[in-house]
């Protein structure tokens, strides 16, 4: 294991745009020299890169997340590789062309990767963001942003009491039962009685009279 | 003076409930949102997990740590399940096209997959499925390839896998997966059939054969590969290819004629051929042999038409007969007891029972373990079985069975009993339909259900608490027990709001199985013995499941009942098969093979009296067949017959024809049920510029609410709605393979609407620069396709909507109520209907797997589009975003009527998704089936997994939410009744003090 990650720490030092690169370059990088030429005949180009989740930490349990069942998916499906413990991936055999590659991570949001692997001078890969443009130096793949599946419950508060119908009913409630006596004192008594009498006459029947009367 | 606040308060009064109103409904649309809160989830989704018929298994039974079985399977699954319950501890699917050959355990902390014929090799950590390396090997031919852990040979230091496959040999470090070395063995033609490693060694021994004639051995050094030592010799009458390794220097093969045995006998570049004529071994001996590729020391296994042979191999020349096993059967590979000794399995079935032998090799006579176990006829015959031992406590061997069957299950079995078993038949499920459940019977109370109020209201409040977020985190358990249990969801009755179902599904192994939409559970199952593997059908296979009889209004006594239709081998001309299935006990009422080919199934839109539906099958030979025979069907038939109308794709031909069915008056069949078809039109694609990438029309059973669509303005559109819309794609041929192969300048895609009884084409686009893969869906009147912009490099999504013109005057309401509107215009075949077309293209992140659409019972509710995204989610996209009417500055009456300014790109909410935090392994469709309840849409989607949930795009606009808390509803009435006797308390005090005064 320490020696593969050395040797892939190795693909990503230098600075150059380089860093997809050719299956004789990662052969040579990988395997002891004696064997590396003999395996330079694959009938194409390596995307190798690497999916990074460390900025974003699980909110939940501040944990870095894990890269379990991470998939990267090359070309909406041609072919699927995972991403390693240390999230590393790589695709092999990958003719000159234009290539899309995304990641399936559940809870991230990923963008869609363009590749371009330059047939006319070999080794010169190009990479960058489909959804924003970013041109990728390294093929350091990290989420754009988290996603959150669940609609958050509001915590309790007396606002979202309020707030809710029963609340403002109980709220108008209230209302009528305490500035409503504070206006009618406001108004002239005799008025007041004028009105009363109207509604006698009409005879709507009132609230007191439905209910059980003592006096 | 009583009523002195009268007046004014009656009119607060109805203040207040206007007021109430308008709150209320404010209310409703500020928290009524489609996502999902975390504790709702299971409320009213479900999600299985499967992995498809297993292919391998390696168990790992240490004495510490968890017991499980890693297994491989045909969906390209490989997953480690737990040995005492069968619960999947992991898994990982891989690609389409990435099949697995074998599977094996490395380190005792690896398990090992070679896949893609031999190409790849990956390492997965036995506890949680994380892959630890991944090795491409260069494989210039892919051919059968083989996997080959050493065992351990130096402890503690890295043990080297063998790959062989071909003529050549990869050896890799399990550590990291770096190839050690390579051998290329330089002969062209040789096949490596076997490599194995004699006791402590350093060298591994290398067999296979050259050509048809020519053996070879190899002795190949473990450390470099270098050659040893190398012997060949020929055989003149050759061989077929099939050997088994008997003895670490004895090999027997089937000779060419595949009627007598070989044994090869190699020791110091000496090799010895011995023939050994099976009839001199079984007396009644004929036909063809087959080897069976089991892993027996000094034992072989042949398969003789229908039987299994077991012989033993004393010397090379001298084989004994053992035991005749008839079928159907199984037989185990050999494990290990000891050092010395060896067991293995073989099943026979007998009827509905199993019987399981255990032999040692020491003592073929007897067994060690003789069980019978009772097995449920609806699984088959038993496929595969894999044996593992435990000490028991008493110091002799138990033995556990895992056992694939028939319909793909798998099945542990344990001291003559099933420990556990999965229906991993789902994971290939082919197509699916609905039944409804049968109406509620009478004298079934439903206060039952209620238990008491008091019971009742207690839940309501620890409801409440949970809404209020005042509940303890027992209590929050508590409220998602009391959900999940609610026994009003699994019912097996019909329900008022039309949430429960069954669905009925079919699988590839040839099953139908019922799942109540409640909680996935399966209803009933049966394997349809018309789709099993007979003398009259070698290799049938499921196509489609059809509603058959749906009983409405007459014959409301029967059930329901489902037609399967499957093809009796993968010709298009092979004879069909029709079985159908009462829905709700999954007998089978009738099955017969046709006595035609099915190319084409078209359900009609016509019952017969019995309430059985109309079907008609065309044949490869263009005669349309139709179901039910009866002259009721017939009669019914008749009069729909000069509007029947259909149209095949021809893939391979870039053909699309439109036909028409042939009266019956010039026919000469004298088969009352046959109908010649009429090809009525062809649309021919010019196969150097275009390629027919996908299909698409509407869903028969699709409704359609309105047909007219008011726009800003107050003017009215009307939608061209015809159930005969093909929408057709093309793609350039040079850009019809995968991405990246083509170039933006020789990519083009034309996406067609198409009259599928006229032929005529009603529209045309072309995309430049676009390829493949296409998704479409269409509905309504418009038609959303997903495909990939080379230029900009993404995915995009296009929506055509299609508009009638010729309607377009008819806007005056007046003219229409006094009935002045042009009605009389001719409406004519020839004429060239009179559409106008908008479209709108979008961004869109991902690539897409499948797309559906909602349905909805009367088609009032609003559309959201199902997109299957490659991550295995299901995200609800509102069709909203995909209107071609959206502009990047909406007036202001085009906002109030809810027009989405326009943005390049459709948004990803993540709350959409209605697969939430789950992905549906390896998503294939997604179905939608409308509810009762207008809002609402059940979606079932399937892949390996199967989900389902209910959706309402436009929120559920005619129901309370599940949420909804009757205890504050009820303690809000409590409150406000106690406030009026207050209020009326207080103005009764207060009107005494004004006397008093």
């Amino acid at each position: 294991m320490a020696h593969a990650k050395r040797s892939s720490a190795a693909l990503f030092n230098p600075s150059p745009p380089l860093l997809l690169l050719l299956p004789l370059l990662l052969f040579s990088h990988l395997l002891p020299r004696a064997l590396a030429a003999d395996l330079g005949s694959g009938d194409g180009y390596t995307i190798a890169g690497r999916v990074k989740l460390d900025g974003a930490t699980s909110k939940e349990s501040g944990l870095p997340a894990k890269l379990t069942n991470i998939k990267v998916i090359l070309n909406g499906g041609q072919s699927i590789s995972f991403a390693r413990a240390d999230g590393y991936f790589s695709f092999h055999n990958v003719p000159a062309g234009t290539h899309l590659i995304e990641v399936a991570a559940l809870g991230y949001f990923f963008s869609p990767v363009r590749v371009d692997i330059s047939a006319r001078n070999p080794g010169k890969i190009q990479a960058a963001l489909t959804e924003n443009r970013r041109v990728l130096y390294e093929l350091i793949l990290e989420p754009l942003r988290e996603e959150q599946y669940y609609e958050k419950r509001e915590p309790f508060s007396i606002m979202s009491l309020m707030k809710s119908p029963m609340g403002l009913m109980m709220g108008f409630m209230l209302l009528v039962m305490f500035v409503m006596p504070k206006l009618m004192e406001n108004i002239d008594p005799e008025e007041m009685r004028r009105a009363q009498e109207d509604m006698r006459a009409q005879g709507v029947p009132s609230l007191s009279s439905l209910l059980p009367r003592s006096n | 003076m009583s009523s002195s606040h009268l007046r004014p308060r009656t009119a607060m009064a109805i203040r207040a409930r206007l007021g109430f109103v308008i709150v209320l409904s404010l209310f409703f649309s500020a928290t009524l949102s489609t996502a999902l809160y975390e504790d709702q989830v299971g409320l009213a989704d479900w999600h299985h997990k499967y992995i498809g018929k297993v292919k391998h298994a390696v168990f790992h039974t240490q004495k510490t740590g968890r017991k499980r079985v890693v297994v491989s399977t045909e969906e390209n699954v490989v997953a480690s399940l737990d040995l005492r319950t069968g619960f999947i501890f992991w898994r990982n699917v891989l690609g389409k096209n990435d099949h697995i050959d074998q599977v094996d355990i490395a380190l005792g902390k690896y398990v090992v997959t070679l896949s893609s014929g031999g190409s790849i090799l990956r390492a997965w950590n036995l506890p949680d499925g994380q892959m630890i390396w991944e090795s491409t090997l260069p494989v210039s031919t892919p051919s059968k390839s083989s996997l080959y852990v050493l065992a351990n040979m130096n402890v503690g230091k890295d043990n080297l896998i063998l790959v062989f496959g071909g003529s050549s040999i990869h050896a890799l470090s399990s550590m990291d997966g770096q190839i050690v070395w390579r051998k290329e063995l330089s002969i062209d033609s040789l096949e490596i059939q076997q490599i194995f490693q004699p006791h402590d060694s350093d060298i591994i021994n290398v067999v296979g054969f050259v050509g048809s004639s020519e053996f070879v051995v190899y002795q190949i050094s473990y450390r470099t590969g270098e050659v040893m030592q190398q012997s060949k010799a020929s055989f003149e009458s050759g061989f077929c290819g099939e050997a088994s390794l008997v003895f670490d220097n004895l090999v027997v093969a089937l000779d060419a004629s595949k009627s007598s045995l070989v044994s090869i006998s190699f020791k110091n570049e000496v090799i010895n051929f011995h023939q050994i004529n099976l009839s001199d071994l079984v007396p009644d001996f004929s036909g063809k042999v087959t080897l069976l590729p089991l892993k027996f020391n000094g034992m072989l296994a042949i398969e003789i038409a229908s039987s299994i042979l077991l012989l033993r191999v004393k010397g090379a020349n001298e084989l004994e007969f053992v035991e005749k096993i008839s079928h159907p059967f199984a037989v185990s590979d050999a494990l290990p007891l000891s050092k010395v000794q060896q067991a293995f399995a073989i099943l026979q079935h007998d009827e509905s029972k199993i019987h399981f032998k255990v032999k040692s090799d020491n003592d073929l006579r007897n067994e060690i373990l003789k069980e019978t176990i009772q097995m449920d006829s609806q699984r088959g015959n038993i496929e595969k079985v894999f044996i593992n031992n435990y000490i028991r406590t008493d110091r002799t061997h138990g033995f556990r069975f895992l056992v694939v069957m028939e319909d793909h299950s798998l099945l542990l079995i344990q001291q003559g009993e099933i420990v556990w078993s999965r229906e991993d038949g789902l994971a290939s499920i082919v197509d699916s339909t609905t039944s409804e459940l049968p109406v509620e019977k009478e004298g079934v109370s439903v206060a039952e259900v209620e238990h008491n109020l008091f019971e009742w209201l207690k839940g309501h409040l620890l409801k409440l608490k949970g809404t209020l977020m005042l509940a303890s985190p027992d209590e929050v358990a508590a409220i998602q027990a009391i959900r999940l249990k609610s026994s009003e969801k699994n019912k097996m009755t019909r329900d008022h709001n039309g949430f429960r179902k069954l669905i009925i599904v079919l699988t590839r192994a040839g099953k139908v199985l019922a799942l109540h939409t409640g909680d996935g559970r399966v209803v009933w199952s049966v394997l349809l013995p018309a789709l099993r593997r007979s003398e009259t059908c070698g290799n049938p296979f499921a196509l489609r499941v059809y509603q058959w009889q749906v009983p409405h209004h007459h014959a409301m006594h029967e059930n329901p009942s489902v037609l399967v239709v499957g093809r009796c081998g993968h010709g298009f001309d092979a004879p069909g098969i029709f079985s159908i299935v009462d829905s709700y006990t999954g007998k089978v009422q009738n099955s017969f093979i046709l006595e035609h080919s099915v190319s084409h199934i078209m359900p009609l839109p016509l019952t017969d009296s019995t309430e059985q539906r109309l079907h008609l099958i065309i044949d490869a030979k263009l005669q349309a067949h139709l179901y039910p025979k009866n002259s009721d069907s017939l009669k019914h038939f008749f009069n729909e017959m000069p509007n029947i109308y259909w149209y095949s794709v021809e893939v391979e031909k870039n053909k699309i024809k439109g036909y028409s069915l042939e009266s019956k008056a010039e026919l000469d069949t004298a088969e009352e049920y046959v109908f010649q078809a009429k090809e009525l039109w062809s649309i021919i694609f010019p196969s150097e510029s275009e390629k027919i990438a996908v299909t698409a029309t509407r869903k028969m059973n699709e409704i359609v609410h309105t047909q007219a669509k008011v726009v800003a303005d107050q003017d009215v559109m009307y939608k061209y709605i015809s159930k005969n819309i093909l929408f057709v794609a093309t793609v350039s041929p040079k850009a019809a393979g995968e991405i990246g192969s083509a170039t933006p300048e020789e990519a083009l895609l034309y996406a067609y609407l198409i009259d599928t009884v006229s032929g005529r084409i009603l529209h045309r686009v072309c995309h430049q620069g676009a390829q493949g893969p296409v998704h479409a869906v269409v509905s309504e009147n418009w038609v959303v396709y997903h495909y990939f912009n080379l230029r900009a490099h993404r995915y995009e999504m296009s929506v055509i909507e299609i508009y009638d013109q010729s309607r377009a005057d008819n806007k005056d309401v007046w003219k229409l109520v006094l009935g002045k509107h042009n009605l009389t215009a001719p409406v004519s075949l020839y004429s060239r209907p009179d559409v106008m077309v908008k479209s709108q293209s979008y961004f869109f992140t991902h690539s897409v797997k499948s797309m559906a659409v909602t349905a909805t019972a009367k088609g009032i509710t609003s559309k959201q589009l199902l997109v299957g995204t490659i991550g295995d989610q299901v995200l609800a996209l509102d069709k909203r975003f995909l209107d071609p009417r959206r502009s990047v500055n909406p007036t202001q009456s085009e906002k109030e009527e809810g027009i989405i300014p326009l943005t390049d790109s459709l948004p990803i909410v993540p709350q959409s998704y209605i697969t939430h935090s789950l992905q549906v392994e390896d998503l294939r469709s997604m179905v939608t089936i409308p509810a009762k309840l207008e809002s609402t849409t059940l979606v079932f989607s399937y892949g390996v997994d199967l989900f389902f949930t209910r959706i309402a795009p436009s929120r559920t606009y005619d129901s309370l939410t599940e949420d909804f808390s009757y205890a504050l509803l009820l303690i809000t009435i409590v409150v406000l009744v106690a406030a009026i006797f207050v209020t009326w308390a207080l103005s009764e005090k207060k009107e005494l003090k004004e006397k008093w005064r």
